[in-house]
């Protein structure tokens, strides 16, 4: 009981220190030579940190945000002292449409000319002035052989959404309405941004006939579930897909070619970042091929530097679902950013869909 | 200062916590969302403070159509519907097990009774996420209890337990019984037992005695209980997430679809409003219909 009460207390004054510390911290503003960079936890490798340090001289700190809607709100709050931020792009969009990002003209950067050229535009930020890419994934289906009759599955979304007879109830979706409703658009061929009544009733058609024969809608224990053999066919983000593999080899990540969405993380400046310059170099930095490898092998994502790939972790560079083949280039499509009409179409679908 | 005056300040600053604790935590949240609940929708999240109106509301019955007239609209309804279904049946199966229960806690003696309220609330000890998890391992196909039957070849598929209402009101069930028995126990406890012996001398049997002897008397408890269940079962949010495979939402889900994907949050907050509002009626028409049983015994 006693000691007990002494870590307790112990834990307080750490607890106390540290806040203190925090305070003092952002009270000041940050020394020159020094760069604050806020990300999701797990997603920027530490050996860059190093690197930079190293390369530049500039002391690089980082701080994680949990969602996207904290990034979001502490910017809108005016508070943070970030310099360099790393949205997806829905929150690109928003940021770029309430004035909250520094035009630090991205397309004009040296490294620039290394992008793939998909990259070189996004939505929101169609010419590049104000974000670069920093890590892309996308959203396909990962199969088991072993679980399915009748040979390898078809490069379709037919294959998930009017399953073969062995397949039905062994099918597991993503919980992610924008994810569901684009790959139902692209299957059936309507515009994701649709604002017709009667597309948005044929893509419910399509989500109400596969329904009987969806096991449950998920976004949690995705790799697991497809490792411990509950479904034979997950419709998965890529990055979950490629651990998949490290248990299952023989699983496939399948890039349906009626369309596959792509999704895309970015590197950006807020309008008030305390050092502008230092952050402009950084993303330059960033957009070098063995700087966006090392990012892409801590991460297990892709990036979207072109010549990185040799830099690349062997498992990563040899796995399909990762290293997206050229071949299916003109599968990918992009976020778009649909006006608020087609939003309120593809709401009414999902609560059809669950009610 | 007088001696009225000092009393008035003493009381004052008695009831101050109790009530700085109510407004800051009930009043103004729940004023909070009230507001938000008549202002306009910020499709990037948010709101429009500055514009006000109902259009939540309307959006909980009607719909509008192609040539934007309004039609009813059922879908929510369907899901208010099935909420209010689900936790009902929680309460049902919650009194029917919870009941034995407590009686069978209440008459034992006073070490027994010790160690029993300390195993019903001893789930309290793990989070109830973990807890739901657990029920995944249960259930699923090639779950303890499916593994189980197709062993002793009673069953030569696995059964669907997983995934749909069954698994969501077994979740419910397990998650809220402690509450449903605790409060009977607590009445039944207090209960003097000569006069279930006095049941007895008069010639009534187990059943009489147990319909109008011990029953009356539990009564209080078993109020309390089927609030104590129905109300947060009403709300529930990780267990039909978990064990309803997202096939189907409850008004949890609901409202926490519309502060996340869907981005409306002055429609999630009436739907919180209205939330509340069929907590308040079902519990009041619930006091209504037995105000005079509880007074009676009081």
């Amino acid at each position: 009981m006693n000691t007990t009460n002494r870590v307790g207390k112990h834990t307080a004054k750490l607890l106390m220190a540290s806040a203190m510390a925090l305070t003092a911290l952002s009270g000041s503003a940050w020394a020159a030579g020094e760069l604050n960079l806020y990300n999701w936890s797990n997603y920027f490798a530490p050996e860059l940190l190093e690197r930079y340090e190293k390369e530049t001289g500039t002391k690089v700190n980082i701080d994680s945000f949990a969602s996207e809607e904290d990034l979001l709100a502490k910017l809108q709050a005016g508070g943070g002292g970030y310099d360099v931020i790393f949205p997806g792009t829905t929150t690109l969009g928003v940021m770029v449409e309430k004035g909250m990002l520094a035009k630090i003209d991205v397309n004009k950067m040296e490294n620039f000319k290394n992008l793939l050229p998909a990259f070189t535009t996004i939505a929101g930020d169609e010419d590049r002035t104000y974000s670069a890419p920093y890590m892309w994934g996308t959203t396909g289906f990962t199969y088991d052989p072993e679980m399915v009759e009748g040979g390898p599955l078809e490069d379709s979304w037919k294959e998930i959404f009017e399953p073969r007879d062995g397949l039905k109830g062994n099918i597991a979706m993503l919980n992610e309405m924008s994810d569901v409703w684009n790959a139902a658009a692209y299957y059936t061929g309507v515009s994701k941004c649709t604002e017709d009544p009667a597309e948005a009733q044929k893509i419910l058609d399509v989500l109400m006939a596969q329904k009987p024969h969806v096991k449950l809608y998920s976004n949690d224990g995705t790799i697991d579930r497809m490792i411990a053999g509950e479904v034979a066919v997950h419709m998965q983000w890529n990055g979950a897909a490629h651990r998949v593999k490290e248990k299952k080899p023989d699983a496939v990540y399948v890039y349906p070619r009626e369309g596959t969405t792509f999704w895309t993380d970015v590197i950006a400046v807020p309008k008030d970042a305390p050092n502008l310059e230092e952050a402009k170099k950084f993303v330059n930095w960033m957009m070098s091929p063995e700087v966006a490898a090392i990012a892409s092998n801590y991460t297990g994502y892709s990036n979207a530097v072109s010549g990185s790939g040799e830099f690349l972790k062997e498992d990563l560079r040899a796995d399909p679902a990762v290293n997206t083949p050229e071949e299916y280039n003109d599968r990918l499509r992009a976020f778009e950013n649909c006006s608020p009409a087609s939003k309120d179409l593809r709401e009414k679908v999902w609560t059809k869909l669950k009610s | 200062m007088t001696r009225a005056g000092k009393n008035i300040l003493f009381r004052a600053l008695l009831i101050g916590p109790a009530l700085l604790a109510i407004t800051v935590f009930m009043i103004i949240p729940l004023g909070l969302m009230a507001y938000i609940s008549f202002r306009g929708r910020d499709y990037s999240g948010g709101v429009l403070w500055d514009q006000f109106t109902a259009e939540a509301y309307v959006r909980l019955f009607f719909e509008s159509e192609l040539d934007g007239t309004l039609a009813l609209n059922f879908n929510y309804m369907y899901i208010i519907l099935r909420s209010v279904w689900l936790s009902f049946l929680t309460m049902v199966i919650s009194l029917a097990v919870g009941l034995p229960v407590a009686m069978f806690m209440a008459t034992r003696d006073a070490k027994w009774k010790a160690v029993l309220v300390f195993m019903v609330t001893l789930p309290f000890w793990t989070n109830l996420l973990v807890r739901n998890y657990a029920w995944i391992l249960l259930l699923r196909d090639h779950g303890i209890i499916n593994s189980a039957l197709l062993w002793l070849g009673i069953i030569s598929e696995p059964l669907p337990l997983l995934h749909n209402s069954f698994a969501v009101a077994v979740g419910l069930t397990y998650s809220f019984l402690p509450f449903m028995v605790l409060p009977i126990y607590a009445s039944l406890e207090k209960i003097d037992l000569r006069l279930v012996e006095a049941s007895f001398d008069l010639y009534a049997n187990r059943w009489q005695t147990i319909k109008r002897v011990i029953l009356p008397l539990a009564f209080p408890g078993i109020v309390a209980g089927c609030v104590l269940v129905f109300v947060p079962a009403l709300g529930a949010y990780i267990t039909p997430e978990l064990l309803g495979g997202g096939k189907t939402l409850m008004i949890g889900n609901l409202i926490g679809f519309q502060f996340g994907a869907a981005r409306n949050w002055p429609f999630g907050a009436a739907l919180g409003m209205f939330l509340l509002a069929l907590v308040l009626t079902s519990l009041w028409l619930y006091a209504r219909r037995y105000r005079g049983d509880l007074e009676r015994l009081q």
